[in-house]
């Protein structure tokens, strides 16, 4: 067993080797043809004309190419700029389209080779090591030596993996241009499955479905003989497989809008866009039913499912950022922040971004009626901001590339407005808590340290009181790793959810209602 | 009672902890001051196997963040209490400081037991208690150890057991009785955790006990003697067999010591205004018919610290344990016990009900009188609900009735297998009478849980 996990780690590696080495093959030649083929009808003529000092030469990097578009390109627009001739400087950034069409490159040649050497070994080893995992050993939860682990505990391996992922998250949202090579490689892939060509997004749907898949493979292993954990991954599996992966790809391929029928505003925060809403309202009656399933979701859906079950009906059984925390994030999850302090933190900082994804909306939506009578400007600049800050840098750079730093759930604690609107339904409007069983509880700390959302469990169970807390995405591992049986999420009456035990059941000496 | 006086309490376990803070609760204005020289803050001594593990660091075993006692007004002093003079209320610490008390609660708690073993004193022989026994643990295994001997079958020796297979440390078990905990657990649940212990490569051996321990040159342990002869080589010693109230700095003084400090149901010693609670304490009687004089459980101590704070704040109350329970974790297998299930029982006066699975790893026995009504239950490998059993075993069900409402006792987590329904079925066939068994619900149908 050990020989096939040590190949696995090595296949692993090698097949991230690949993937990382990529952006540095193949060469760039750029052409009047290619420019027109790539750019807006109304830049065309402007481009292929700024453009043209670049025509015929071969640059052997995406370095050399994409600083030789800058020089170009920058030197018309702040030319535009300096004489304050806005309507003219072009806006849109055309670097990513050029840099994939003037690409040369052996991935390009062959695509599947190196998806199977890239994504494909590293696939194959994940799988090599975790299906392996405790063998031979009987059922139980393992969390043996994490906080001696160089990745598990902000060791050297933790920080590189951290640094490396929050890498791969700015070139992806900032810098798409530098991994042409790389939407190259799915682009047959997509074509496959949409009809249409590759974009970064669909390169990192895909990274992303297969992280889902491979380390949920990880946690059958970790959690077996419970069923809970077992059903719970296989769910975010599925939903992430067919609802964000699949389907929206099917959706583009049968010419119908790209939309992920799970993914539900405010965390789907461009879902009132005037784009989307125009993309539904012209699609026909599948748009339309788009629209309103969406709506529904949010005004009847939410509501209902987290009263009886409370949010982890979705946190923890269908949300696609939730599948990855809690597939790929699982190993970090004990890093979350346990402290007072951080609750505070976080209450402040997830009903901000709450409170500006609603203003915002409203505002889009108002626009929308009013044709952008009001504040047009402002709501554009709402949605950048929003966009830049929240959708970007928070959801995916810090949201996923701080896993080895905060926690697997730095996101969806601190930032994701969907899960602060089902907290506030989970902790006013549910039947959903955890129920400390009596007196058993020892405080030996296992449930806090576990628990990814940073909820001091045990402040409660050592009390005899129910967990009841807006942030809990029912995950459930404090009841798992929960040495003497004491946490059970449960939907139950609402009546003493919330109880304070001045004595703890098993003590006779102190009569409370006497 | 008087505000502005001093309340000192030796120990900063879970009995004199949670004495500080019910009496905290209960009077704003009194002084409080809790000593200990094992670790400045309170942590819970049931985790210190998980750090060992890797499972959590040190600080996770503090139940409370470090500004948590300077806002409740509860002073922490780091020390060891070298004597105390009961007459002028005053305690003298090893560095030479003083402190005067007004009210004074002995909480130290225990020590490991050793019973005089030759080599008992080696280096690479301890036991597991404190802070400093796990910090002292750590040294011992860090290298060269290739296999451990430990001494005494209970839940001290079983953690250690799992905590050097961490370290895939080959271990020796040696358990003086014919069954592992066999004092406490009946011949079939013992036998299963024995068996357990066996699956995890636990070289378990029943009646055997050690004889002596031999040293190497260096004073360190090289190897172990059994009474039936056997010389078994080891590098490691653990001694597990039980522990016993850690007091021996209030031997010789008029306080009234037996094995423990000897107190009333008020924890009230001989000496006015000083107290006793956890498992340093020993009452005069036992709490009730199935309690020893000595209770060395976290749970007792949470007790009689959660009592003696009622009674500091001048309440009037007594100690009065209500339904005995217990839980421990064997390795991979999690226990769980409420009422009066003894090790042995008589066949004449008590029923006796044991289901187990065929995996050999679950199992649940209900013991009854004569007239059918529950004694207690002793469940293995699958949790059941604290607060049914208390009221089940307070009122005296009939047993059919406490099997009938079984699934309600369930507190396994949802889409567990239903090991209910086989137990309903397994008493229905074994005692007949009224039970109900229960029904598979949807959802245990719709996603195949199997027993």
């Amino acid at each position: 067993m050990k020989i096939i996990q040590s190949i696995g780690i090595l296949l692993f590696l090698i097949g991230l080797a690949v993937f990382t080495a990529m952006p540095f093959l193949g060469n760039y030649t750029l052409t009047e043809e290619l420019v027109l083929s790539s750019t807006k009808d109304i830049h065309q003529e402007k481009m292929a004309e700024v453009l043209a000092p670049m025509y015929g030469e071969t640059y052997s990097s995406n370095f050399s190419f994409l600083s030789a578009y800058k020089v170009n390109f920058n030197e018309y627009n702040e030319a535009l700029k300096a004489e304050s001739k806005w309507d003219e400087v072009i806006w849109d950034d055309y670097s990513l389209p050029l840099a994939q069409t003037s690409l040369s490159s052996p991935v390009r040649d062959s695509p599947w080779l190196f998806f199977g050497l890239s994504i494909g070994l590293a696939v194959l080893g994940g799988l090599m090591y975790n299906l392996p995992k405790y063998r031979g050993e009987p059922e139980g939860i393992k969390n043996n030596g994490i906080f001696h682990s160089a990745m598990k505990n902000r060791g050297w391996m933790g920080m590189i993996t951290g640094a490396y992922l929050i890498l791969f998250y700015i070139i992806l949202y900032w810098f798409p241009a530098y991994i042409v090579n790389q939407i190259w490689m799915v682009t047959p892939l997509s074509m496959l499955l949409s009809g249409n060509p590759a974009s970064q997004w669909f390169l990192y749907g895909t990274i992303y479905t297969l992280a889902i898949t491979v380390m949920g493979v990880r946690m059958f292993r970790k959690y077996r003989g419970n069923k809970y954990q077992q059903l719970r991954t296989a769910s975010v599996m599925f939903f992430q497989t067919a609802f964000a992966f699949l389907i929206p790809e099917i959706l583009v391929l049968l010419n119908q809008p790209y939309f992920d029928f799970k993914n539900i505003w405010p965390l789907d925060y461009d879902f009132f866009y005037d784009y989307q809403i125009d993309t539904f309202l012209s699609s026909g009656g599948v748009g339309m039913f788009m629209l309103i399933w969406g709506i529904l979701l949010i005004v009847i859906g939410v509501p209902t499912f987290t009263y009886f079950f409370g949010k982890r009906w979705y946190c923890s059984w269908v949300c696609g950022c939730g599948g990855l925390a809690e597939t790929l994030g699982d190993p970090y999850r004990q890093l979350s922040d346990k402290s007072v302090k951080a609750w505070k933190y976080e209450r402040v900082i997830i009903h901000s971004v709450l409170v500006l994804a609603v203003v915002m909306t409203a505002l889009t939506i108002v626009n929308y009626f009013s044709g952008f009578a009001l504040l047009g400007n402002v709501t554009n600049q709402l949605h950048s901001i929003y966009g830049f800050a929240i959708g970007s840098v928070f959801a995916g750079v810090i949201g996923t590339g701080f896993y080895p730093f905060m926690g697997n759930r730095v996101w969806c604690r601190f930032g994701c407005p969907l899960a602060a609107y089902l907290g506030l339904v989970q902790r006013f409007k549910s039947r959903f808590r955890i129920t400390t069983n009596g007196g058993q509880c020892i405080s030996c700390g296992n449930c806090s340290t576990h628990c990814e959302m940073g909820i001091d469990v045990r402040w409660y169970a050592q009390r005899g009181q129910e967990i009841v807390r807006s942030s809990c995405v029912g995950c459930g591992v404090c009841s798992s790793v929960c040495p003497r049986g004491v946490l059970k999420l449960e939907n139950g009456s609402t009546e003493n959810r919330i109880n304070e035990m001045p004595i703890i059941i098993g003590n006779d000496s102190i009569k409370i209602n006497a | 009672m008087s505000s502005n006086r001093h309340v000192v309490i030796i120990g900063n376990g879970i009995a004199g902890i949670t004495c500080a803070r019910q009496l905290r609760k209960l009077d704003d204005t009194v002084k409080i001051t809790v000593i200990s020289g094992e670790s400045t803050y309170f942590f819970s001594r049931t985790a210190l196997m998980y750090v060992f593990m890797g499972h959590m660091k040190f600080e996770h075993t503090q139940p409370y963040e470090n500004w948590f006692w300077e806002k409740n007004r509860i002073e922490l002093k780091e020390a060891w209490v070298k004597s105390i003079n009961f007459t002028s209320k005053n305690l003298l610490f090893q560095s030479g400081e003083n402190m005067l008390y007004d009210e004074l609660v002995i909480a130290t708690g225990s020590k490991p037991n050793k019973f005089g073993w030759p080599g008992e004193d080696l280096q690479g022989v301890q036991g597991l208690y404190s802070k400093q026994d796990l910090e002292l643990m750590e040294e011992n295994t860090a290298s060269g150890v290739k296999r451990a001997v430990i001494v005494g079958g209970g839940l001290i020796g079983i953690e250690m057991a799992e905590m050097l297979a961490y370290k895939k440390i080959p271990v020796t078990f040696l358990v003086r009785e014919s069954g592992f905990w066999s004092n406490v657990l009946p011949k079939e649940e013992s036998e299963l955790v024995s068996r357990h212990m066996r699956e995890h490569h636990i070289d378990l051996r029943l009646n055997e006990e050690l004889d002596e321990i031999i040293s190497d040159p260096n004073a360190r342990v090289k190897a172990i003697r059994t009474k039936s002869g056997e010389e078994i080589e080891c590098q490691f010693v653990g001694l597990t067999a039980g522990v016993t109230p850690s007091i021996d700095f209030l031997r010789n003084t008029e306080l009234d010591i037996n094995r423990g400090v000897k107190v009333d149901f008020g924890f009230q010693t001989n000496i006015p205004n000083v107290y006793s609670i956890g498992d340093c304490a020993e009452f005069h009687e036992v709490p009730a018919a199935d309690r020893k004089p000595v209770e060395q459980v976290w749970y007792t101590g949470r007790m009689h610290g959660e009592t003696l704070g009622y009674i500091l704040a001048g309440k009037k109350v007594t100690y009065k344990p209500g339904i005995w329970f217990n839980s421990a974790k064997f390795l991979d297998i999690e226990y769980q016990t409420y009422g009066t299930v003894p090790a042995r029982w008589d066949a004449e006066k008590v029923k006796s009900f044991y289901w187990e699975h065929a995996g050999g790893k679950i199992s649940f026995r209900m013991l009854m009188d004569l007239q059918g009504k529950i004694l207690g239950v002793n469940n293995f490998g699958f949790r059941l609900r604290h607060e049914f059993f208390d009221q089940a075993i307070r009122e005296a069900w009939d047993g059919a009735k406490v099997i009938s409402k079984l699934d309600k006792a369930d507190f396994d987590p949802e889409f567990f297998a239903p090991y209910y329904i086989e137990i309903q079925k397994a008493f229905k066939s074994q005692f007949g009478g009224d039970v109900k068994v229960s029904k598979k619900t949807f959802i245990q149908k719709l996603f195949g849980a199997s027993v």
